[in-house]
């Protein structure tokens, strides 16, 4: 099975570009309906199917998300 | 049910020290901002932090100095390269680098660019093209392809009256300065884990004294594109991919 993973998303930073949100491949990611202070909808968690995989963080181009995975 | 795994032990992923903490002024989704992430990442991982000074242009990451954390020098529009060059002539033990887009690169700075790598300065530069001037409101560049509509292309880039798209890298890669050069894409996680990769190799190559090391990131401009990102990504990969193929142009012989 998978190892479990989770991310950290800095909301106030994320400009809701949504580049994680198409790589994703457990669908994990998605726009949130409410905005940051800057009026960005920012990226939310909207499944707890994440396997830490990394790639949401690499491709974002403000670098807020934190990726963990269990060892 | 599931336990906590936000836990230091469990990081795989943060973002580097190479970079400030300061928000980024790019665009949603523009490439710039995976680009710096990718080349401070590898100054961080190096660990050459103290050791490296990177030398900004004029275009939209004209404001990259406040981005990397690493001594930084802002050229004049199209200058980086001659600036690099003096900066690795006075400090040669130094990593140079200068972060240049379509703009600043391969129109005002076309002279400097060839001169520096038919010189084989040791530095590395990183390109960034998007196709497109985008600070100043998405007028046509050198890089613009045939066809595609710009402020001041608005009927597409006609080749008989405005030429063809420069291949400043393929040009380039022609020099006997030129030591590794190569064209990559930050779009997708693939693409982002080789760009690093190739950045890593011209860092290391700068170490050994080879030569200028070119690297090359076809990119989007979603603003000037009129696009979402992500619509402007696949665009990318269906227009812009096809005239400027990703991939190795230039390796070192001798391995």
């Amino acid at each position: 099975m998978a190892k479990r993973g989770d991310v950290v998303i800095d909301i106030e930073k994320c400009k809701g570009c949504e580049v994680c949100v198409s790589v994703c491949p457990q669908e994990v990611l998605a726009l949130a309906p409410e905005v940051n202070k800057k009026g960005y909808h920012y990226a939310v968690k909207v499944n707890s199917d994440c396997t830490g995989c990394t790639n949401c963080a690499i491709v974002c181009p403000d670098a807020v998300i934190t990726v963990y995975r269990e060892k | 049910m599931s336990e906590n795994l936000i836990k230091p032990e469990n990081l795989v992923y943060q973002k580097t020290e190479a970079l400030t903490d300061r928000v980024m002024h790019y665009c949603p989704g523009c490439g710039h901002g995976t680009a710096h992430r990718i080349l401070a990442e590898v100054i961080q991982e190096m660990g050459i932090m103290d050791q490296t000074i990177g030398v900004a242009p004029v275009g939209c990451s004209v404001l990259a100095y406040y981005y990397f954390n690493v001594d930084m020098q802002e050229a004049a529009h199209g200058r980086a390269p001659a600036v690099a060059t003096g900066i690795k002539r006075v400090f040669p033990e130094k990593f140079v680098f200068t972060y240049q887009g379509d703009g600043d690169l391969a129109a005002i700075g076309t002279a400097e660019t060839i001169h520096a790598i038919n010189r084989g300065e040791n530095i590395l530069i990183v390109f960034v093209n998007n196709g497109i001037y985008g600070m100043t409101g998405g007028q046509m560049a050198p890089t613009t392809l045939v066809g595609m509509k710009s402020s001041t292309s608005p009927f597409g880039r006609d080749t008989k009256t405005m030429g063809s798209p420069l291949k400043i890298t393929e040009l380039i890669a022609q020099l006997p300065g030129a030591y590794f050069v190569t064209r990559q894409a930050v779009h997708k996680p693939g693409n982002v884990r080789k760009a690093k990769k190739a950045i890593r190799k011209a860092l290391e190559y700068q170490k050994l004294d080879k030569g200028t090391c070119f690297v090359e990131i076809v990119s989007n401009c979603p603003s000037n594109w009129k696009m979402t990102p992500v619509q402007s990504n696949k665009w990318m990969e269906e227009n812009m991919f096809p005239y400027y193929p990703l991939g190795d142009i230039k390796v070192p012989e001798d391995n």
